[in-house]
C-alpha cells in the first residue's frame, strides 16, 4: 500500500477512563502486558505498508511523545516520510486548540498538501485490533466510494457501551444510509471503528469547506451531513475489536487477551511493534504461583497470581495474592497483601498486609506513583 | 574523523568447540544465553554502559547469526556518525589473503580501523564471557598507573587456576610475571582476557609480534610476555563479580541455572546497567490455568501450559499442557508438546519435540561419538530438530541439528549415544 497514508485521532477527552487518562492521552493507556492502545493502529498501519503517518494529539500527550520518540520501533524514523507528531500550537488564525478532528486535520493541512499519496486511512488510535487495510482500500475501490467507513457487528459489547460509539446502517450494496454519533438509543448494532479511508484531494477539499462554515468535527460535520450527498460505504470487519473508551471497556480488554483464542487471533500472527525497554525475562521464584495470566518482562513473582496481566517490571512478593487485576509497569506487591479487581497505575506499591477490593463490573483504580 | 580516547576491539571469532552441536553454525559469542541474550551482548552492553562508543569487531568462524545479530548496532546505540560498531571480518590482500592466526594476529591486521580513530587507549575483549564490567574505571586504574598495558584479573579457586593464564603481580597490583596455564600456580589471579593498552605501544609490539618466526600470535602467549620481558610498566586491575568464560556444556548449563536461583549472584534486572539485545517482536508471555512455572525464568512470547521448574525459557519457546520441564533450557521458538518430559536438557531454537516423549532419562553414560564434550549428563539437542512423539531419550545424548523423524531409526535413544542428520557423521 505504498499510495496510501495515515492519520492516528485522538479524539476528546475522556471523563470514563478516569485515572487511567487524568495524566496521559487515551492513546498511551498501558494494554495487554507490553503495548500502549496506539500500537495496535500504528503497528496494522505499518504492517500493510504505509509508511507516512501524522499522529494527532491534544490532550496531556507527554507520555504518548515519549512513547513514539521518533517512530525507531515502528521502522517510521525514515527520511522520506516516516512519523509525524501534530500537538495543538498557536499562530495567527489557530486558537492553539483543536476544536474537533476536522479542524485538528485542517490545522495541519500542509501535512495532508505535501503528502503525495492518494488516498489516507484515517483512524482512531485508542481501539485494539490487529489488521491491515489492505481489504479496506480494495472494498473502496470497488464501490468507487468517496468515503469507505470500517464497522463491525458489536454484538460482544455491552449495550451501554453502544452509547459511546458511531452506529451505522448499511443497504445491501454496504451503502451507509444512516450514521448516529454516540446515539441515547442505538438503532442498530453496526458500530464504526472509527477508521476511514478517503481520497487525500477530497479530503483536503471536505476539511476545508467544512472550517470555512465554521464546522469542526470529522463525524458529525463531514459524515453525517455529507451521507446523502457522499458515496459513503461501510467495510464490514469481522476480527476482534475493542474500543478503550471506559474503564469497563478497558478491563474487559485487557481480561480478554487471557483468552487463548483471542490472544492467538490478536497477537498470533500479527506483529504489534511498541518501544522497548530491555528488561530481562521475567523471573519465577520457588513460591511462584501463576495461573492463566499475562507476564511481561522484567517482572519478578514470588506469590500467588491469578487471571491477571502484569506490564514490565511488576513485583509480587511472597505471600502476596493478586486475582482479575491489571498490574502496570514497575508496581510492587508487598508481602501478604492481597489483590481483588483492581488496576495498578504505573509504579504503584501496595504496603505490606494490605487488601484492595473491587468489582468485576467496577474494577478499582490506583493512580500513578501512589503508595498504599 | 573524530579523535577517540579509547576504543574497543572485541574478538568474536572463537569456535567454542566443547560447546559440541550448540557451536556447530555459529560462533560461540553467538549461542543464546540466559533466556534473551547471547554470548556478546554482555561484552557489548559493558562498552554501551562504560561510555565506549566504538568497537570493532573481529568475526571469523560462522559469522552469519553474529553478523545479523549485530548489524549496525541499534540495541547497544551504537548506530553513530562517528565510530559505532564495525564487524572486521579476514579479507583478501593484495600479495596474500589470510585467516586471523591468532588474537594478536587478529588486531594486527586490523591496524588500519584503529590507526582511523587514533586513539590513545586500545581495550581488548573478548566476546565468549559472562559478566558485567565497568571498563571506564578499568581505564582510570590505567591513568592512574601510567601503565603501559593493564590486564583485568579475577580471583579463581586455587585448584581451578591451573587452567587459566596466570598474573604475579606485586602487593601494588604490577605484574612481574606471567605463566600461561602454570602446573604450580603462585597465586590465583586469572587473566579474564580483558586488557587496556596504550595504543602506539600496542602497535609496535604487534608489528614485532608478526615479524617474530614461530610466534602463535596470541596476546596471552606471546604479546604479553614479550612486554614484561622488556619491562612495560604492566598492571593487573582487580575485578570482583560474577565472570563466567561458558565454554563447555556443563558451564553453560550451570551459569543459565545460576540465573534462576532467588537472588542471582549475576543480576540481569539492575536497570542502572541494562543487558541490551535485538528485542523480539512478540508479546508478553501467557501462563495457562493448568501451568505452573517455579524458579525459572521466562520470556516474552512464551506460553506455557504446562509445568516449568528450575528452567529457562527463550522467546517463544511453547509448552502444551501436560508437558514437564525441569533443569533444562529451552531455546527461542522451540515447541514442547502434550505430555512430554524434558529433564536436564539443552533445547536449542526452533526445535519440535512431539507429544509422550520423554527426555533425559537413565543412566549418566558419557556420549560414544564424543566422550569429551557431552559427558554430564546433560541432553543436547540442535536447531530444528524435530523429535518424533513417544520418543525415549536418555542422558548425554547429542540430537543433530535438523535431524527428524527419519533419522531416528528407533523410538528408544539409550544414555550416550546420538542422533544424526541423515544418519551421517560429520
Amino acid at each position: 500500500m505504498k499510495n496510501v497514508m495515515g492519520i492516528i485521532l485522538s479524539g476528546g477527552k475522556s471523563t470514563k477512563l478516569k485515572e487511567l487518562s487524568t495524566m496521559r492521552s487515551t492513546l498511551a493507556v498501558p494494554v495487554g502486558g507490553k503495548y500502549r492502545a496506539v500500537d495496535f493502529v500504528l503497528s496494522n498501519m505499518v504492517n500493510s505498508g504505509i509508511t507516512n503517518v501524522g499522529v494527532i494529539t491534544q490532550y496531556s500527550f507527554r507520555s504518548l511523545m515519549d512513547h513514539l520518540g521518533s517512530g525507531k520501533e515502528w521502522d517510521l524514523d525514515r527520511k522520506t516520510d516516516g512519523l509525524f507528531i501534530f500537538p495543538p500550537f498557536l499562530s495567527d488564525e489557530n486558537s492553539g486548540w483543536y476544536r474537533g478532528t476536522a479542524d485538528a486535520m485542517y490545522n495541519n493541512l500542509t501535512f495532508l498538501k505535501r503528502s503525495n499519496e492518494e488516498y489516507v486511512v484515517i483512524s482512531q488510535g485508542n481501539c485494539v485490533y490487529t489488521t491491515t487495510f489492505d481489504k479496506l482500500l480494495e472494498a473502496h475501490k470497488e464501490t468507487d466510494a468517496d468515503i469507505t467507513i470500517m464497522y463491525r457487528e458489536m454484538n460482544d459489547i455491552p449495550v451501554e457501551e453502544l452509547t459511546n460509539m458511531g452506529i451505522l446502517q448499511v443497504d445491501s450494496t454496504q451503502r451507509v444510509i444512516d450514521f448516529q454519533e454516540k446515539p441515547l438509543n442505538p438503532n442498530s448494532i453496526l458500530g464504526s471503528l472509527g477508521t476511514y479511508i478517503i481520497k487525500r484531494e477530497l479530503l483536503i477539499s471536505l476539511l476545508e469547506e467544512s472550517v470555512a462554515h465554521g464546522y469542526y468535527d470529522f463525524v458529525m460535520d463531514i459524515i453525517i451531513k455529507m451521507l446523502n450527498k457522499l458515496k459513503i460505504y461501510g467495510y464490514k470487519y469481522n476480527g476482534y475489536w475493542r474500543s478503550i473508551s471506559s474503564v469497563q471497556m478497558y478491563y474487559k480488554c485487557n481480561m480478554e487477551l487471557l483468552n487463548p483464542a483471542i490472544n492467538k487471533e490478536l497477537l498470533g500472527s500479527a506483529k504489534v511493534f511498541t518501544k522497548v525497554k530491555d528488561e530481562a525475562p521475567a523471573k519465577y521464584n520457588e513460591e511462584a504461583e501463576v495461573k492463566n495470566s499475562i507476564i511481561a518482562d522484567g517482572c519478578i513473582i514470588e506469590g500467588k497470581v491469578e487471571n491477571s496481566v502484569l506490564f514490565r517490571g511488576v513485583t509480587v512478593k511472597r505471600g502476596a495474592v493478586v486475582k482479575d487485576s491489571i498490574i502496570m509497569q514497575g508496581s510492587v506487591v508487598e508481602e501478604n497483601s492481597t489483590l481483588n479487581y483492581a488496576i495498578l497505575d504505573k509504579n504503584v506499591t501496595l504496603s505490606k498486609n494490605r487488601c484492595l477490593k473491587g468489582e468485576e463490573t467496577w474494577p478499582i483504580i490506583i493512580g500513578k506513583n501512589v503508595i498504599v | 574523523m573524530i579523535k577517540k580516547e579509547i576504543i574497543a576491539l572485541l574478538l568474536a571469532g572463537g569456535q567454542g568447540s566443547r560447546l559440541g552441536v550448540l557451536t556447530k553454525n555459529v560462533a560461540k559469542p553467538a549461542v543464546l544465553y540466559g533466556g534473551k541474550y547471547r554470548i556478546i551482548d554482555f561484552s557489548l552492553s559493558n562498552c554501551t554502559n562504560s561510555g565506549i562508543d566504538t568497537v570493532g569487531v573481529l568475526t571469523q568462524y560462522q559469522p552469519l547469526k553474529l553478523n545479523s545479530h549485530i548489524g549496525i548496532g541499534k540495541p547497544w546505540d551504537m548506530d553513530r556518525i562517528d565510530g559505532g560498531v564495525t564487524i572486521l571480518s579476514p579479507y583478501l590482500k593484495a600479495e596474500i589473503g589470510e585467516w586471523f592466526k591468532g588474537t594478536a594476529n587478529a588486531v594486527y591486521q586490523n591496524i588500519h580501523y584503529i590507526d582511523k580513530y587514533s586513539p590513545r587507549y586500545v581495550i581488548i575483549l573478548s566476546g565468549d564471557h559472562v559478566y558485567k564490567m565497568n571498563y571506564s574505571k578499568m581505564l582510570d586504574f590505567h591513568k592512574e598507573n601510567n601503565a603501559d598495558a593493564t590486564i583485568s584479573v579475577i580471583n579463581v579457586p586455587y585448584e581451578e587456576a591451573s587452567r587459566y593464564g596466570i598474573m604475579n603481580c606485586h602487593e601494588n597490583g604490577k605484574i612481574y610475571e606471567f605463566e600461561e596455564k602454570p602446573r604450580n600456580p603462585k597465586s590465583t589471579l586469572a587473566s579474564m582476557g580483558v586488557y587496556i593498552f596504550n595504543w602506539d605501544i600496542l602497535r609496535e609490539y604487534l608489528i614485532k609480534d608478526n615479524e617474530t618466526p614461530g610466534s602463535d600470535n596470541d596476546f596471552g602467549k606471546n604479546v604479553i610476555p614479550a612486554m614484561l620481558n622488556d619491562g612495560k610498566s604492566m598492571w593487573a586491575y582487580q575485578f570482583s563479580g560474577y565472570w563466567k568464560d561458558v565454554g563447555t556444556i556443563q558451564s553453560f548449563w550451570e551459569s543459565n541455572m545460576d540465573l534462576v536461583s532467588r537472588v542471582p549472584e549475576f543480576n540481569l534486572y539492575d536497570p542502572e546497567w541494562r543487558i541490551y539485545t535485538p528485542n523480539p517482536v512478540k508479546p508478553a508471555h501467557y501462563i495457562g490455568l493448568n501451568a505452573c512455572v517455579k524458579k525459572s525464568i521466562v520470556a516474552e512470547g512464551c506460553e506455557v501450559l504446562g509445568t516449568v521448574i528450575n528452567s529457562v525459557l527463550f522467546p517463544g519457546a511453547v509448552v502444551e499442557e501436560g508437558a514437564y520441564i525441569e533443569d533444562s533450557i529451552i531455546m527461542s521458538n522451540s515447541i514442547v508438546k502434550r505430555n512430554t518430559s524434558v529433564k536436564k536438557c539443552i533445547i536449542s531454537e526452533w526445535v519440535t519435540i512431539a507429544e509422550n516423549c520423554r527426555l533425559g532419562e537413565g543412566e549418566d553414560i558419557p556420549n560414544e561419538y564424543k566422550p569429551g564434550i557431552y559427558n554430564s549428563g546433560i541432553t543436547v539437542v540442535g536447531e530444528e530438530a524435530r523429535i518424533p512423539a513417544g520418543a525415549v531419550i536418555g542422558k548425554n545424548v547429542m540430537i543433530d541439528i535438523g535431524a527428524n523423524e527419519e533419522d531416528f531409526t528407533t523410538l528408544t535413544v539409550e544414555s550416550g549415544k546420538s542422533v544424526f542428520k541423515g544418519g551421517v557423521r560429520e
